[in-house]
């Protein structure tokens, strides 16, 4: 709790109610879409019919959806894809940002071109058909490797990376060198260590970027057995294609409304950013890369 | 050393810079059996018939309609975020806040977009109020006419808490002797808010701006693919999937690569020009 200063006048009552009314509607207008999949995901068919399609609160919550979602194999499959895609594509994008900022944060001939160079990527995008020419023509299209060549880096990243590395202290590096340690050993060793809270939030942004992406593979991916959780996720949620093996599904029950089935895939593609969130939140909140955006 | 930034380089000069060359293929007729060295070349023909197709009008209509929707409505809105949120004198319930409006920053546009499936589709909450009040019950997520709202609706819900960091940094970076002053000089809450508060956030309000301005041509192509189909072309067709479709999928390279370069060309201009008005007015600007 932090106290007004003392030369702000007390705020008046109207004041203090617009402000909390219209911050508890924004909370109210982020929070209720989630409650609302979670609750459908867990409802029966009872409560979808009970509410016209709507289910605010399952009367009687099963789990039976997630359970279908698993049995039917092709969610199943997407979810190691992506999962496989996401820390696959994260170790290599840190592997080349951390060596590259590395590489530019020391006072070396030809950094500054390079940063310029790296930098300017910010400013245009490559456009979609020469960067489709580009991935077909080095033999990529089908691969998984599509989904993480072409975004293997993020100029700003980079940029945010390198701040980090500038502020460990050149005295530092020197007695290293003086101890017989390479460059690689310094930026193991002494550089990434001072560098962990950094390197680790950025870590995270590329792994939510890997498992959120759903263009490039729906342009560079024909093969359907090869689509990552998103794309499953546009088929079956969004165009409405009926989940493979629920149609069959027979055990002397009925099976789950097909809505909870839906938002039962939905949560399952949530649930990663979700765990990952506070720890995201953690760092932007402390200013890491606010700091950064200045310098 | 230098090694080290090898792969980060190569990785610029393939993604970045070579698929420049590729742009070769606007004035070809490409074919890719035969590959771009050999494909023929064909002039100025491909940004003739892209000129003479309504399609590609009715594309660049809907962008730049869809754009300044966005600017006019979206860009303000992380700016009052920001004032709201930074008029909170608690810490915690500050932090409450910033942790749930950032949070749709992460989730996918594939998820965004079926979250909204289910609030303002045929079985969502909107309808069933419609139908209640008696109102004709449409169902938003289809309706051609509402789906330049929509997605500018969707933008907001997903990035305006985000959108919000940069300004709050910037809030914090206000010398607080001069909302003091300000208070002595007897000035009120909404005196210091425009003469302390706003002049504080114009900077980074005009370099975002001016990046927005650059990116007039580009309406966030992943929302779009998405729900194009729900509404047609007619009203979802914007420059970005007017070349996928055009390109990607029917084959037509050497017009959505033309489509392609008349954006990227168009875009250079713009932010070119708002970055010089930018420091005509007195302002910094994204680089100078």
């Amino acid at each position: 709790m932090s106290r007004r200063p003392i030369w702000m006048e007390r705020p008046r009552l109207v004041e203090r109610l617009a402000q909390g009314l219209i911050l508890s509607l924004v909370v109210l207008l982020v929070v209720y879409p989630f409650a609302e999949i979670v609750s459908t995901s867990l409802a029966g068919q009872a409560d979808v019919d009970a509410g016209g399609g709507l289910v605010l609160l399952p009367l009687h919550p099963t789990l039976r959806a997630y359970q279908v979602v698993f049995e039917g194999g092709a969610v199943t499959r997407a979810i190691l894809i992506s999962v496989g895609v996401t820390v696959v594509g994260t170790l290599a994008s840190l592997a080349t940002t951390v060596a590259m900022a590395y590489a530019l944060s020391r006072p070396i001939l030809g950094s500054r071109q390079i940063l310029r160079m790296a930098l300017l990527t910010l400013f245009f995008a490559p456009g979609i058909i020469p960067s489709y020419l580009v991935v077909k023509q080095l033999g990529l299209l089908n691969t998984y490797a599509s989904l993480v060549l072409p975004v293997l880096l993020n100029a700003f990243n980079l940029v945010v990376v390198r701040q980090f590395f500038m502020a460990v202290p050149e005295e530092l590096v020197d007695s290293a060198r003086l101890d017989g340690a390479g460059d690689l050993a310094i930026l193991l060793r002494i550089v990434l260590p001072l560098s962990k809270a950094a390197v680790a939030v950025i870590g995270l942004f590329y792994a939510v970027g890997y498992w959120n992406a759903f263009f490039n593979a729906l342009l560079y991916l024909n093969d359907q057995s090869r689509w990552p959780l998103q794309l499953i996720l546009r088929l079956y949620v969004i165009q409405g294609a009926p989940l493979p093996g629920v149609g069959s599904y027979v055990t002397g029950q009925a099976p789950p409304p097909p809505e909870s089935i839906q938002m039962a895939v939905v949560v399952i593609a949530l649930l990663p950013i979700v765990f990952a969130y506070p720890f995201l939140q953690r760092y932007f909140t402390k200013g890491v890369l606010s700091g950064a955006i200045k310098g | 050393m230098l090694l080290l930034a090898l792969p980060g380089c190569c990785y610029f000069i393939v993604f970045y810079y070579l698929p420049l060359l590729g742009y070769v293929v606007a004035f070809q007729n490409y074919l890719p059996f035969i590959g771009f060295v050999d494909s023929p070349f064909v002039g100025l023909d491909n940004f003739r018939s892209l000129f003479t197709d309504p399609g590609f009008w009715a594309a660049v209509e809907n962008t730049i309609v869809i754009s300044l929707l966005q600017l006019l409505l979206y860009f303000p809105v992380p700016i009052g975020l920001a004032i709201l949120i930074n008029g909170l004198i608690s810490t915690r319930w500050r932090r409450f806040i910033q942790s749930v409006v950032y949070l749709p920053h992460f989730v996918s546009w594939v998820i965004i977009v079926a979250l909204f499936q289910q609030m303002l589709g045929s079985d969502g909450p909107v309808v069933h109020a419609l139908r209640a009040t008696g109102l004709p019950a449409v169902d938003l997520m289809t309706s051609p006419p509402f789906f330049k709202w929509l997605v500018t609706l969707q933008l907001i819900w997903k990035d305006a808490g985000w959108g919000a960091i940069i300004y709050l940094a910037a809030l914090l970076s206000i010398d607080p002797t001069l909302y003091e002053a300000a208070t002595v000089d007897g000035a009120g809450r909404w005196r210091r808010l425009w003469h302390v508060t706003l002049p504080g956030l114009i900077d980074i309000t005009i370099l975002l701006l001016i990046l927005r301005i650059g990116a007039l041509l580009s309406v966030g192509f992943e929302q779009i693919i998405l729900q194009r189909d729900n509404v047609g072309p007619g009203a979802g067709e914007v420059l970005d999937t007017y070349v996928y479709f055009h390109g990607i999928a029917a084959g037509q390279w050497g017009l959505a690569a033309a489509a392609g370069i008349l954006k990227a060309v168009i875009a250079a201009a713009l932010v070119i020009g708002a970055n010089r008005f930018a420091h005509r007015l007195g302002y910094g600007g994204v680089y100078t």
